[in-house]
């Protein structure tokens, strides 16, 4: 990797913080956690890399803009918050505490959380509006918007992509962070989606599929924004759903996860690649 | 003054204001050219449209949006409600040919549920002005507002010269003993016509123009209780969450009552034809409506009913 801020081990090292941090709100309620380990490099690499986003700059119509589409990865982005300064690391022991606004979904009271999002397919109609308005404006902000694989299901993510198409916002880019799940069952058995990358290369975007656990190809893919001029980015960031937890990786059950106090302990020695956990806890299923 | 010229001239004194259209341009079609970018047509995308708007007002602006009232207030439902509800951003609904004003369109297009859904979403005020002069009055106060508003876009023209608006207050065309109709929009065209016979039949007769539904002017409300034997509200609207229920509502938070009569919509939508023909099919010409109340014929005549030209 040529002409990042931090290098490889870095950027791993704050991935494996915020994984810790997921693994630790996986209890006592419990978390997306399978959903949010997909996520955790993608969400890394552009808070640290990529993006004008810093705990000076939150109020700046100049900033760039991130909006998580994908509102259950959320474990994730405040564990990156937390690792970057935006967001105090005690405040993640208030999760689900009714004493701070730590909970299931994205909200604006925590400050970098640009938009409220739960209900799928919303927020990529709202990145557009702001990308709208800086090409109204004459800025040079850049807008992304995270969605999962399962949210392309929503008639809206398309519907957008149109719209997107129709007014040339290149300075909007979104993610999908492709781990193959839904929340019960592989994409592939429930809603194709394959072939993905045709499919926004025929609404009119560029589009870069890229393995969304590898710095290298994050970097290779973002530094190429914008794409193409006049067109919406989409970069396919194909993942593997519990990415970091051998033990939950790529299992339909553990997408919500509620680990006993003791399985957190064994868990946090797996991230660090010294234990396999055998989980006793019971599965859910919340969807 | 018209809608468009109002809307034109507010957003070149005020470059916060974007126009938005999901393709329905009926009243924007000069807007394109004197705007330039700050036009915004989405195409058939209601959904889309809502959450552009979100996005477009967290970066400071006032996005004034139009869209059929049925699919706007329904299609993108949620989007309303999630985008603009919860953040409280202004987002200003324009909602074309609700009620009866969908005249021949069919069930599809008719939003007479509206008002209820509408009001219903925290932080969304709600707005129906009985024709365009009431419109032009009643829109500038709205669109300055910092909530998200809906209103039912009301062109028509009925000859009465309006009070200037107040937000939240009603606006009472006259005061009677024996029975007050409260009304909102479309309707205050036949309540004008229905007074006018209540009057020579010797009756007490009040009428108030609703205006401003959400926040609703409670006052008059519990002061019609108070002075009128009979209180009508009168509504192109389901029976179920409009102005008979707010009515409803207010009563029984003041611990008062009333003897009410309501004329609106009991769990159906009304037979699709043009504007005259539904109003008279539907018993809701100002004629009708006297009768109605009167609980007997009358040899009034009904005066003829502009059918509104076709506009989609």
């Amino acid at each position: 990797m040529e002409n990042t801020k931090h290098s490889e081990q870095e950027l791993k090292a704050i991935a494996l913080n915020a994984r810790e941090h997921i693994v630790r709100m996986s209890t006592a309620g419990g978390c997306f956690t399978g959903a949010s380990l997909s996520a955790v490099d993608l969400i890394v690499y552009l808070y640290s890399e990529f993006l004008n986003i810093t705990p000076s700059n939150l109020k700046d119509p100049n900033r760039d803009y991130l909006f998580l589409s994908k509102g259950h990865d959320v474990p994730a982005l405040y564990g990156t918050f937390a690792e970057l300064g935006l967001l105090e690391k005690e405040r993640l022991q208030n999760h689900l505490s009714l004493n701070d606004h730590i909970y299931w979904h994205p909200n604006t009271h925590i400050p970098g959380v640009e938009f409220h999002s739960g209900s799928l397919g919303h927020l990529p109609s709202v990145a557009i509006g702001v990308a709208m308005d800086i090409k109204i404006s004459g800025g040079e902000n850049k807008v992304i918007c995270i969605m999962g694989d399962g949210e392309l299901n929503e008639g809206s993510c398309w519907e957008a992509v149109l719209v997107a198409n129709a007014y040339k916002l290149d300075n909007l880019i979104f993610v999908i962070d492709r781990n193959h799940f839904q929340a019960n069952m592989r994409t592939e058995d429930l809603i194709p989606l394959e072939p993905l990358t045709q499919k926004f290369e025929s609404f009119g975007a560029a589009v870069q599929r890229i393995n969304g656990h590898s710095y290298t190809e994050l970097h290779q893919a973002f530094t190429a924004y914008p794409f193409q001029k006049g067109k919406l980015n989409v970069v396919i960031a194909d993942t593997v759903r519990g990415k970091g937890l051998p033990s939950i990786e790529e299992r339909a059950d553990r997408w919500f996860c509620n680990f006993s106090a003791d399985e957190v302990d064994q868990l946090l020695l797996e991230l660090h690649g010294e234990h396999t956990t055998s989980l006793t806890s019971e599965t859910l299923i919340v969807r | 003054m018209s809608y468009e010229e109002l809307l034109t001239e507010t957003a070149l004194a005020n470059e916060r204001v974007i126009v938005m259209t999901a393709e329905n341009r009926a009243l924007v079609r000069n807007l394109p050219a004197v705007l330039g970018k700050r036009f915004i047509d989405t195409g058939i995308t209601e959904q889309t449209m809502i959450g552009a708007a979100a996005g477009l007002a967290l970066r400071n602006r006032i996005p004034v949006i139009h869209a059929l009232a049925a699919f706007l207030t329904m299609r993108a439902f949620e989007f309303v409600r999630t985008d603009l509800g919860i953040a409280n951003l202004p987002g200003k609904l324009s909602g074309f040919i609700p009620g009866f004003l969908s005249d021949a369109n069919g069930p599809t297009h008719q939003a007479i549920e509206d008002i209820s859904i509408m009001r219903g979403i925290p932080n969304v005020t709600v707005f129906a002005p009985a024709d365009e002069d009431d419109l032009v009055k009643m829109l500038p106060q709205i669109w300055q507002s910092p909530n998200p508003a809906y209103t039912r876009i009301n062109t028509r023209k009925t000859g009465y010269e309006h009070e200037p608006f107040e937000l939240g207050k009603a606006e009472v065309v006259a005061t009677g003993s024996d029975v007050t109709i409260l009304t909102y929009g479309l309707m205050f065209e036949q309540a004008l016509i229905a007074v006018e016979i209540l009057k020579n039949e010797g009756l007490s007769v009040g009428l108030v123009n609703m205006r401003s539904l959400k926040p609703v002017d409670e006052a008059i409300i519990l002061q019609t209780a108070a002075s009128s034997n009979l209180i009508v509200t009168l509504e192109d609207h389901f029976l179920t969450g409009g102005l008979y229920t707010i009515v409803a509502e207010v009563l029984l938070q003041y611990q008062t009552t009333a003897k009410v009569m309501p004329i609106a919509l009991n769990e159906r939508w009304f037979r699709p034809a043009l504007l005259p023909d539904v109003l008279q099919n539907e018993g809701f010409t100002g004629k009708q409506i006297a009768e109605r109340i009167l609980g007997y014929q009358t040899g009034h005549t009904q005066p003829s009913i502009l059918t509104p030209e076709f506009s989609e």
